[in-house]
C-alpha cells in the first residue's frame, strides 16, 4: 500500500503524458496535436516537481517557517528542479509559438490545417 | 491533508486532458488546456515550487492560450472526425505508458528526503544560500535559492534561454511576414491587393 501512496504521483503524471501523446498521434488536426504537446510537456515540468518535494519540507525561500506557529520547519524543499523546469517552461512558449506560427503559414498555402487533406494536396501535386 | 490534496488535483488534471482529448471544438479544447495548465500550475504551488507556479501560470496558461486562440481566429475552429481507428494508437500508447510505469517501481517514494535527487547537487547550493552559527556571511544572499541558482550560479543558462526566445520570435515574425510579401506574385491568391 505505500508503494501504489509513494508512486501515485508518477503513476498519474505518466497518464497525463501518454493523453498528450496520444492526441499527438490519433489526431489529425495541427492546432491539435499542438495542445497535445502541451499536455504532454506540462506532464513532464509536473514529473521534475514532484520529484523535488521534500516530505515536511518548504518551498527554497529563507527563512524557512511555518506560518502558522513560527517555528522553524526542517528541511527545504529541492530548488534544482525549479530552476530546470523554469527554464523548459520558457523554451516550451517558445517553441509552441514557433509551431503555431507554421499552422497559420499552412493554413495560407495549403487552406486546410487537417494532416490528411495537406497529404492529399501534396500527392496531387 | 497534502495528500488530499495531491489526489484531487490530479484526478482534476486526468479529467482535464482526457475531455481534451474528447473534445471537437479546438476553442473549447483552448480553454480545457488553459484550465489543465492553471491545475498543473496550483499543484506546483503545493509541491513547494511557487516560481514554477507562478511562471507556469501567467506563461503557460497565459500567453500559450492567447497564442492557441490567435491561431484559431486565423485558422479554423473546427476540427474534422478523425478517420482512422483508435486502435493503434491506443496500443502504442499503453505500451510506452506500461514500460514508463514499470520504471517508476524502482523510483524513491514521493517526498523521501533520502531519494538520490536530494543528496549530490542541492545541498551545496543550499549550504551556500542558508545561513548557520558558523556562518553569517553569504556567497551571494539572496533570499530565494532559486532565484540564486537561476541568476546567479547558472546565470548563463539564462542568457542561452533568452537566444532561444529570441530565435523564436525573429523565426514567427519571418514565417508570417512572407505570405503578405509573396502574395501577388502567388497565382492562388490574386485577389490580394
Amino acid at each position: 500500500m505505500s508503494t501504489v501512496w509513494g508512486l501515485y504521483n508518477y503513476w498519474i503524471v505518466i497518464f497525463l503524458m501518454m493523453t498528450g501523446f496520444y492526441i499527438v498521434i490519433a489526431r489529425r488536426n495541427l492546432v491539435k496535436k499542438v495542445i497535445g504537446l502541451n499536455i504532454f510537456q506540462i506532464a513532464v515540468f509536473l514529473l521534475y516537481i514532484t520529484m523535488g518535494k521534500v516530505e515536511e519540507g518548504t518551498a527554497p525561500i529563507l527563512p524557512a517557517r511555518d506560518f502558522q506557529t513560527g517555528a522553524e520547519l526542517p528541511a527545504y524543499s529541492n530548488p534544482l528542479p525549479s530552476v530546470l523546469i523554469l527554464t523548459a517552461i520558457v523554451v516550451g512558449i517558445a517553441t509552441t509559438a514557433l509551431a503555431l506560427a507554421l499552422i497559420v503559414r499552412i493554413q495560407e498555402a495549403y487552406g486546410t490545417i487537417e494532416e490528411d487533406e495537406i497529404l492529399a494536396r501534396d500527392r496531387e501535386g | 491533508m497534502i495528500q488530499a490534496i495531491d489526489i484531487l488535483v490530479l484526478a482534476l488534471l486526468a479529467c482535464t486532458a482526457v475531455s481534451v482529448v474528447r473534445m471537437r471544438s479546438l476553442w473549447a479544447a483552448v480553454m480545457l488546456t488553459g484550465i489543465y495548465s492553471f491545475l498543473g500550475a496550483g499543484w506546483m504551488l503545493v509541491l513547494d515550487a511557487p516560481d514554477v507556479a507562478f511562471t507556469e501560470a501567467s506563461v503557460g496558461a497565459g500567453i500559450a492560450t492567447i497564442l492557441m486562440l490567435s491561431t484559431l481566429a486565423l485558422t479554423s475552429t473546427e476540427m474534422k472526425r478523425p478517420a482512422a481507428s483508435p486502435v493503434f494508437p491506443l496500443l502504442i500508447v499503453g505500451v510506452t505508458g506500461a514500460a514508463l510505469c514499470y520504471g517508476t517501481l524502482d523510483m524513491p517514494h514521493f517526498g523521501d528526503p533520502n531519494s538520490p535527487i536530494h543528496q549530490h547537487v542541492a545541498p551545496e547550493y543550499l549550504k551556500d544560500a542558508v545561513p548557520t552559527v558558523h556562518q553569517k556571511e553569504l556567497k551571494v544572499g539572496i533570499g530565494n535559492i532559486v532565484t540564486t541558482v537561476l541568476a546567479s550560479y547558472r546565470g548563463y543558462d539564462t542568457l542561452g534561454e533568452t537566444v532561444v526566445i529570441f530565435t523564436a520570435g525573429l523565426g514567427v515574425l519571418l514565417l508570417l511576414q512572407g505570405p503578405r510579401k509573396a502574395g501577388g506574385s502567388d497565382g492562388r491568391e490574386e485577389g490580394a491587393p
